[in-house]
Order: C-alpha cells, then structure tokens, then sequence
C-alpha cells in the first residue's frame, strides 16, 4: 500500500541536514477528472514527524497543497553521525508509512 | 469540502481505534488535533485566526527563499528561515490558493527553525511565513508569479 519513502540525512558542523522525499498523489480534492468531469476526492498527507533517536524533533500538519510526491527538508542541532532519524506521515484515508536513516 | 472534513475525520477516528498507529507515531496522540478550522479555511485571515496567530507581527528576521517567478505552480520550492530566538513553529500560506494555509510544523528538541519544502500555487500570491516564538506570532511575505497554476488543471 504504502510506497517507500527516502531519507538522507548528513552533518554539517553539529547540525544534521535531513532531507526527506515521500512517495504520495497529494490530491486536492479540488481538481475534476478530465474524462469524467467529476471531482477527485482528496488524498493527501495530513500529518508527519519526525523523531531523532526517538525524541519528536518536528511535528507538522499538512493540507493537500504540498506537492504531489513531497519534499521536506530540515536541520537539527546537537545531532552527531549515527543518530536514527525516523520520519512517519499519516493521511487522511488513514494511511501511514514509517521509514528510517542514520546520520551519516 | 464537506468531502474533505469526512475524510479527514474517517482518517482521524481510524488511526484511534489501532493500537499500531500509536505506536508508529511515538508520542502517541501528537496527531489527534488535525486543525480542521485553520486547514480549511478560505481566506487568509480565517486561516490565521484558526492557527491562534489573528494578528502577527511583521518581522524582518524571518526569511522566505521561494523563485520570484514559478514556472509550474504545482511544485514551487519554498524554504523558511527563522532568525527570532526560540522559534517553535513555522507555518507556509498561499495567500490565493482556495484554503490559503499549505503547512504547519512544530519544531522542538533541537530541529532549526528551517524548513524547506515544495508547495502548489493555484495563481501569483504572496507566500506567507508566519512564526511562534515565545507565544508571539511574526510574519513575513514575499509574491511569487506564477504562470501556470497547480490547482485545477
């Protein structure tokens, strides 16, 4: 069901550069099937987190205007190479995916 | 958007009833409280009054890196940067799109207050960033042209 989701994350001084690309069709549930002329219910991610070694680092909430496929990037301070960096998105058909990386 | 509020709360009540959502989400209920008011609102002041920041304070240190001219409005990249001490969260608006917020993190235990990402613009807008830090709300904005929008379509 799910699609795999890819992660990267480096360090840069003490800051760990993480950069995460997420396999999803983003619906808006604003656009019209070209064929049919009916609306394409919504589908997209409502809600992502992220946690480094376990602790929350970012939470987020998202409407259907991120882009199809998203891509989210962020930094952390403190983070050294060989932190687990764990990233789960949720949306709203109640789908989730959960992937991890270590800090390189 | 009747559609989008069941879906939303279909998905809501789905992710309470299993045991495994709660535990792929480690804190739990942190994804109990989607923000159904602010997400669907159609105006940006509506947004803003559902996000708790009805009136931000314009600020200089927040800065929005987004092209001045988007060539396809389905994916603009956009990265925030907060220079205000004890940012804790970063919110993205389209200020034209149909429902104006695009996003919303919450930063702790020591991420940055940066965020980058790829957001759809349905026409020209300003893009809005608008910061918490320390229980007050500033904001930043900067107008981004768009030649072929990426709602609709």
């Amino acid at each position: 069901m799910a699609e795999p989701m890819k992660i990267r994350a480096t360090m840069a001084g003490d800051v760990a550069d993480i950069k995460v690309l997420m396999n999803h069709p983003m619906e808006t549930g604003q656009r019209k099937d070209a064929k049919t002329g009916q609306l394409i219910p919504a589908h997209h991610i409502t809600e992502v987190s992220a946690t480094l070694n376990g602790k929350t680092v970012m939470e987020a909430e998202w409407s259907g205007a991120i882009s199809k496929n998203p891509y989210l990037g962020f930094k952390v301070k403190g983070a050294k190479a060989g932190d687990k960096v764990t990233v789960s998105w949720k949306d709203n058909k109640g789908e989730t995916n959960t992937a991890d990386a270590v800090v390189a | 958007m009747n559609m989008l509020r069941r879906n939303i709360l279909k998905g809501a009540s789905a992710a309470g009833t299993l045991a495994i959502a709660a535990g792929l989400f480690g804190t739990g209920n942190a994804f109990a409280a989607y923000n159904t008011a602010a997400f669907g609102a159609k105006s940006v002041a509506d947004a803003l009054k559902g996000m708790g920041a009805a009136t931000p304070t314009d600020s200089k240190d927040i800065a929005i890196k987004a092209p001045d001219i988007a060539e396809n409005g389905a994916v603009v990249p956009v990265e925030v940067t907060s220079k205000i001490a004890g940012t804790t969260s970063i919110a993205i608006l389209a200020e034209k799109n149909p429902n104006p917020l695009v996003a919303s993190f919450k930063l702790e235990n020591g991420a940055e207050p940066y965020i980058s990402t790829r957001i759809k613009m349905g026409q020209t807008a300003m893009i809005r960033a608008v910061v918490t830090a320390g229980g007050k709300t500033y904001t930043t904005a900067k107008e981004v042209k768009v030649t072929i929008g990426g709602c609709g379509g």
